[in-house]
């Protein structure tokens, strides 16, 4: 059993297992910091950014300035933003059988996967999963198509030229892989490879293991997947979540006794609280607009957005802002609004309930209905009109680096009454805003993280008790900002086994059997023995059938006899035509009984000797010895057959026969 | 006794020896057993078992069957007690093999019940009633109860082994008082049989290898030193302190903190205290060598840092660890107060050590050693602690401290009070320890101002409390206000404080906090706009959005008072105006008469009492400025001439009939709420008082004003109060005023309210009420 590592990154993982005959991949997400080196993509043409200066080389030489651009002491790549896919090298992903993917943030490189690698396997997923996953692809191929750039810089990739470059770029990993972003037809070809699952649905793989989903507690639709055979279990947990959010609770009994857990998807920010990082959040957005100025949340058009706007509607009349727009902004920020509403056997006991009032579970139904929050595919058209200030805007995308979000920093960047709130946890807000320096408007940093953090990862693992615990290596060490933290890191016995990108793992654990079914007829000629109470047994002869990876014991195949005289033909009838077996023995020999009975036979002059296994008994007349062992019983005669077969004989006294 | 009750009791011992009657609600018995002990106050228990044999026969029945519920066994044994607390009534009882019986090895002892708390419980407070005489020292080292009394320090249930302590306790003293003709006898073989029981009994527990014994040990000694400090507890510790002393020698020092406690209450010598407050300071000791490189500064903490021990207990769980941190930091709070507090107290490591536990919670220390880092993740986030550590901190402003550390101090509040993890409680220790640092930090010896320190604190803090005040937490914006009040109180007259006040949006937030849908808040924010009104530091900038900053605050809080449906926020409204007609505030005096007559006014209708009793106090300060302070009743003032206070004009009278604030109080007099009732009758004898010597008609019937006065009063007595008073000249006024008996009715309204319901004949008729429910129900089954 191996399990093959494509990426690095702990929160966006994609790794391939082989286990048994099939190769499973899980999970394809897309590094899309990758972004964060690349200039903004402004919707409206904006004269700072297209009059930054071009970067050169310290002796002067410019030849790089079409390509890279400096923005206050940092250096930006002036092209289409690229992403950093999964290793493709690593193993032929023709060979991929299945893919499942856990949530809707960690499929967004399945485009890459299913279109441009000879993939011809299922994905699977459910269905808030697929649907999501999709909007999150729209918006992204939509943000980047919309605003073409003639320009695609390839020069500074060149590893004689990176090298040249200032940090970060020169740090850069694998950009001669960086890749641009995928088409909608893409999207749509790599989409219609899912079947759709629900929790606890049973997939059998070719008949050698079975798939199933559980519900993670991370976002809608969101799963942890195990995958068994008869034998042998593995769980793998992404992105889970223990808080009482939107989506169904997450599923633990499930996980119990798997011989490996692969665990990813923990919380990017293990110190932070999110009930407090949501208070926060409100604080600093009252508090903003309480003072004339207005608030950019940088988002995803789904997740944590449902959750904000639900602490907000309980918040918003209490807070006295009442009168203040909220407007969301994302080309799906109305399918985004209304998939979550009809999503309800997805989501927790207590909205799953409002459906029956009848009620739409998120209270952002009632904010769009008095108008309170207003949603807009983007800042063109409608929204020009009904803008109004101050006002709260959710946009994407949180990278800073494309779609509406980039037109708002551009606007409100230069006033300290403006406050951007950043709290999606992927991106690093300080190298988000980097381009955008110097700002005059306040940032605030509440990333709202709900996965899974390490003192719920060691209530988890001490609950589910896992033989093998497998992570990325980030996992096993304290985050390097906080190297004094060593709470904030997996602590489980045995270590849990540490991957990183490109790496193969062969995991710790030995397939010892295999399931075998027996034929009805078979079974009925099988004459069991009891050789103990409560354990019988039975010898039996069979052909071993295995197709689908299903094994069968099918009776022998009788002799195809040539027509002959009847008593031949009832001869053969009574002896099958196999190996005549001899039988098989069972007990153990006790010693001192043995020896007794030797000399009720006349042998005296008996020696009993113990050994690391067993006992010899020496018969120094006969100059003899029995060598008696747990398995094994050997007499060791000098050319003296009959000898032999009388002590045979004896020792055989004490054995059953089958 | 009084008859009616004699008559009721019979039927009662009845019931309560009827198993079959439940008697459901065991409040009833206590009150019984009061009432019996009020009885036996003036009445000799003898003669009222003699007088009344339904007693005994209640007592020897439950002696014969145990036939009866746990409670009534646990109600018999208490009952029992208190009879035989008097002397010649335990022996009459002794005679009787009674008390035996009942306490002895084959009494409650051999019952089933024994094994309910409450019967156990009912042993212990029966035989502690009982121990009041020499007799009652002999029956208990004759009858074991002594021996049994030391098993129950055990006892599961907590309640029974901290009672049965308190017995041995009781016990010990009554022994040892009890020859004591004045001198202590300091010969231990003179010593009464039952103290010498005990005092052993203490000492091998002190010698055992088992900790709660030793606990139980040291509990005992430290009720009996905190109870009394005779002759005889001075030589009970020259005998105990050397077992005592030997603990310290122990590793791991058992029961530390009941150690602790004991040598608090005792006065022990210098040497064993200050080992005892090293014990204590381990915990800290060891957070500071796990986070500090360099050797730590100098102090008590120094040559204490080794238990191994101490390490684990830290070490060894998050519990144990947190347990063990909020139990010294709140011993060390406690001591700090006392007069046994260690000299030098060692504030700097100690300011220093629960600097750092704040730090290794909020995450921002950089451990040096392994252990520290432990430390971070047990301790990260924890809230016991934080709160814990905070109470301290505050406790620790009175100490005097190096700057550098009183920065640290703030460093780490401003943490605290910024941090997104702060829980809502957490918040308001930091607000009230943060005050407190204000307040005591660096004070220079002349003036009240803060320091360049402080108010460098306060610049960074505005920015914070902003936030705060907008949390979506209704808690922390309630105690953000209060800590608001507070600051403004004490440094609202202060320039550099109001400038920094004034160029941040707090006074703004503050205001807008009056339309704040939590209730507590809007009280609360009244409060701090009260207070910058008085100030004059009320918000300057009326945003568009909040039409309320335009309009005057009076106007504001005039609205409240009028229309918020919830009563804390009108009761502090009450207290701002109040406070403002006190101290003169500018919007009120501006037009005095108007204010008192709109506000009462408001108030005469509403529903919350605590607002009406505000009105009448509201009135009061009103009344005392213009009349002068009441007169002092009080013997000794009599032969003072009273001249002193101003007469009122005839004018000012007027003006009371016009507000009305006569009619205001004769109505809150027949308030159904009698506090209220009661403020009233005090304020309008503080009138009659003030308008004695006014000219007018002394014989009040003449008036026949004053007679449809008289009437409307009557009607509303009968609980028609909708009708007014009508306007009314002040000459009718003061006839009604003097005709009201109010010291009548002044006595009449000091009695509490269920005087009547509280009667013994009540409870007996009740309690056997309840059971009459049960024979009805027992006819119909015939």
């Amino acid at each position: 059993m191996k399990l093959y590592c494509l990426s690095g990154h702990p929160t966006l993982p994609c790794n391939v297992l082989k286990f048994k005959s099939t190769t499973i991949m899980l999970d394809c997400g897309l590094d899309m910091t990758s972004t964060l080196n690349f200039l903004p993509l402004p919707l409206v043409q904006s004269p700072r950014l297209s009059n930054l200066p071009g970067w050169s080389l310290k002796d002067g030489n410019a030849f790089l300035d079409k390509e890279l651009k400096e923005c206050s002491g940092h250096v930006f790549v002036d092209s289409v933003p690229e992403f950093c896919l999964p290793e493709t090298e690593l193993i032929d992903l023709s060979t991929v059988d299945v893919i499942l993917i856990s949530n809707y943030h960690c499929m967004m490189a399945l485009p890459y996967i299913t279109e441009h690698t000879g993939f011809t396997g299922t994905v699977y997923a459910t269905e808030p999963t697929m649907q999501i996953g999709r909007l999150l692809m729209e918006e992204l191929v939509n943000f980047i198509e919309r605003v073409p750039k003639a320009q695609s810089a390839s020069l500074w990739k060149n590893k004689d030229i990176q090298r040249l470059l200032p940090s970060p770029l020169k740090d850069a990993v694998e950009v001669s892989t960086w890749r641009r972003c995928y088409t909608m037809q893409e999207v749509n070809s790599a989409l219609s490879k899912i079947q759709l699952v629900g929790y606890s649905q049973k997939i059998e793989l070719f008949g050698a293991v079975q798939v199933t989903p559980l519900s993670s507690g991370y976002a809608l639709g969101s799963s942890n997947w195990i995958i068994q055979s008869h034998y042998e279990k593995v769980s793998y947990v992404s992105g889970s979540s223990l808080l009482t959010t939107h989506p169904q609770p997450m599923d633990q009994a499930s996980l119990k006794n798997s011989d490996v857990l692969v665990l990813t998807g923990l919380t990017q920010i293990p110190t932070a609280n999110p009930d407090g990082m949501v208070g926060e959040f409100c604080s600093n957005l009252a508090l903003t607009v309480r003072n004339g100025g207005n608030v950019l949340v940088p988002c995803y058009p789904s997740g944590v957005i449902y959750d904000l706007l639900e602490c907000l509607y309980q918040y918003i009349d209490s807070a006295g802002l009442s009168n203040i727009p909220f407007y969301f902004i994302s080309p799906v920020a109305n399918s985004s609004l209304e998939f979550s509403q009809i999503f309800a056997e997805w989501l927790c006991h207590n909205k799953q309930s409002k459906v029956y009032l009848p009620e739409p579970p998120f209270p952002h139904a009632e904010l769009i209905q008095t108008n309170k929050l207003k949603h807009y595919p983007s800042i063109h058209g409608d929204f020009s009109n009904d803008f109004r200030q101050p006002c709260v805007v959710f946009t994407g995308h949180p990278s800073l680096r494309f779609g509406d979000v980039v037109h708002f920093m551009e606007l409100w960047g230069k006033s300290s009454l403006n406050t951007v709130i950043f709290t999606e946890p992927d991106f690093s807000y300080l190298e988000a805003l980097a381009p955008y320096q110097p700002l005059a408007m306040k940032c605030i940093y509440c990333p709202i993280d709900t996965r899974l953090n390490f003192i719920q990862v060691s209530k988890l693992l001490k609950e589910v008790q896992p033989l093998h615990v497998v992570c990325p290596e980030q996992y096993t060490q304290p985050p390097p900002a906080q190297s004094h933290r060593m709470d904030l890191m997996i602590d489980c016995q045995p270590p849990a086994m540490s991957y990183r990108r490109a790496e193969v793992l062969a995991l710790p654990f030995k397939r010892r059997y295999e399931k075998i079914e027996i034929m009805p007829e078979l079974a009925d000629s099988l004459v069991p023995m009891e050789i103990k109470p409560g354990i019988s047994l039975a010898t039996v002869s069979a052909v071993l059938h295995t197709k689908d990876n299903k094994h069968v014991l099918q009776p022998p195949p009788r002799p195809t006899q040539p027509p002959s005289s009847k008593k031949r033909k009832r001869v053969s009838e009574d002896v099958p035509d196999c190996k005549v077996l001899k039988p098989l023995l069972s007990g153990s020999i006790p010693v001192e009984q043995f020896v007794q009975t030797l000399e009720k036979h006349g042998f005296s002059d008996i020696k009993v000797e113990d050994t690391a296994k067993g006992h010899i008994v020496l018969l120094q007349e006969a100059e003899t010895l029995i060598q008696i062992e747990e398995d094994s019983t050997h007499i060791i005669c000098d050319n003296d057959e009959t000898l032999r077969v009388r002590l045979r004989d004896l020792v055989l006294r004490f054995l059953q026969k089958f | 006794m009084d008859p009616e009750c004699s008559k009721l009791l019979p039927a009662l011992c009845a019931v309560l020896a009827d198993p079959r009657q439940l008697v459901a609600d065991d409040t009833c018995l206590e009150k019984l057993l009061d009432w019996f002990k009020t009885v036996m106050e003036t009445e000799s228990s003898l003669h009222l078992l003699q007088d009344h044999p339904c007693l005994m026969e209640l007592l020897s029945h439950v002696l014969k069957t145990q036939d009866v519920s746990p409670r009534v066994l646990s109600f018999v044994l208490r009952l029992v007690g208190i009879f035989a607390a008097q002397e010649d009534c335990f022996q009459y009882l002794q005679q009787g093999e009674l008390l035996l019986g009942l306490f002895g090895e084959t009494g409650a002892l051999s019952w089933t019940a024994w094994n309910m708390p409450s019967v156990r419980s009912g042993w212990i407070q029966g035989l502690c009633s009982l121990a009041h005489h020499p007799s009652a020292l002999h029956f208990l080292a004759d009858s074991g109860a002594v021996d049994t009394i030391f098993a129950l320090q055990g006892d599961p249930s907590l309640f029974v082994a901290s009672a049965a302590s308190q017995l041995l306790v009781h016990i010990l003293a009554l022994a040892m008082q009890g020859g004591a003709s004045g001198s202590p006898i300091s010969e231990a073989a003179a010593w009464p049989i039952c103290a010498q029981k005990i005092v052993n009994h203490v000492e091998e527990s002190l010698h055992s290898k088992a900790t709660p014994q030793v606990t139980q040990a040291l509990n005992v000694l430290t009720t009996t030193f905190g109870r009394c400090h005779s002759p005889w507890t001075g030589v009970l510790w020259g005998r105990l302190s050397p077992p005592v002393a030997c603990l310290f020698e122990r590793d791991p020092i058992p029961a530390v903190h009941s150690l602790m406690d004991l040598l608090l209450s005792v006065a022990s010598p210098q040497e064993l205290r200050t080992q005892a407050f090293g014990v204590l300071l381990q915990p800290l000791a060891c957070i500071l060598k796990a986070t500090t490189q360099a050797p730590g500064p100098p102090g008590l903490l120094d040559g204490t840092a080794g238990s191994s021990l101490t390490v684990d207990a830290l070490l060894s769980s998050k519990s144990a660890c947190v347990g063990l941190l909020c139990q010294t930091l709140a011993h060390l709070e406690e001591l700090q107060m006392l007069p046994q507090c260690p000299c030098p107290w060692p504030q700097v490591p100690l300011l220093g050590a629960t600097v750092t536990i704040l730090r290794l919670c909020d995450g921002s220390v950089d451990p040096s050693s392994s252990m520290g880092g432990r430390l971070c993740g047990t301790l990260g986030g924890c809230v016991r602690v934080q709160r814990a550590a905070l109470d301290f901190l505050g406790t620790l402003s009175q100490g005097t401290s190096p700057l550098e550390l009183v920065l640290e101090v703030f460093a780490v509040l401003l943490k605290t009070l910024e941090s997104p993890e702060s829980s809502p409680t957490v918040l308001k220790k930091a607000f009230q320890a943060t005050l407190r640092w204000l307040q005591n930090s660096h004070k220079t010896p002349n003036c009240s101002d803060l320091s360049p320190d402080a108010l460098l604190f306060l610049g960074e803090l505005f920015p914070i409390l902003q936030k705060r005040l907008c949390s979506p937490c209704w808690e922390v914006r309630d105690s953000a206000l209060e800590f608001l009040t507070h600051l403004i109180r004490h440094w609202g007259g202060q320039a550099d404080f109001r400038e920094a006040l004034h160029s941040s949006e707090v006074p703004t937030l503050a205001r807008q906090l009056l339309q704040d849908p939590e209730s507590y808040v809007r009280a609360s924010a009244v409060g701090t706009a009260g207070q910058l009104s008085s100030r004059g530091l009320q918000a300057t900038s009326a945003s568009p959005e909040n039409p309320l900053a335009q309009q005057g605050l009076l106007m504001d809080l005039m609205h409240i008072l009028s229309t918020d449906s919830e009563g804390f926020p009108r009761r502090a409204v009450l207290r701002v105006f109040t406070e403002w007609l006190r101290d003169g505030h500018a919007d009120v005096i501006r037009d005095t008469e108007w204010f008192v007559a709109t506000v009462l006014q408001a108030v005469s209708r509403d529903l919350d009492w605590e607002v009406r009793m505000q009105g009448l106090e509201l009135a009061q300060v009103f009344l005392i400025q213009a009349m002068g302070q009441p007169s002092l009743h009080c013997p000794y003032t009599v032969g003072l001439p009273e001249a002193t206070s101003p007469r009122p004009h005839p004018e000012f009278l007027q003006t009371l009939c016009r507000l009305p604030l006569f009619e205001f109080a004769f109505c809150a007099l027949l308030d159904c709420d009698r506090p209220v009732a009661q403020k009233a009758c005090d304020l309008l004898l503080f009138l009659r008082d003030k308008t004695t010597h006014c000219s007018g008609p002394q014989e009040a019937g003449d008036s026949p004003n004053s007679a449809s006065v008289e009437a409307v009063l009557q009607r509303w007595r009968e609980g028609e109060q909708g009708q007014p008073l009508g306007d009314l000249e002040p000459e009718a006024m003061l006839a009604i005023l003097r005709s009201l008996d109010l010291e009548g009715l002044q006595g009449k309204l000091a009695k509490s309210s269920d005087h009547v319901e509280k009667s013994p004949q009540s409870l007996l008729q009740d309690m056997l009420a309840t059971v009459g429910i049960l024979e009805e129900n027992e006819a119909d089954c015939y």
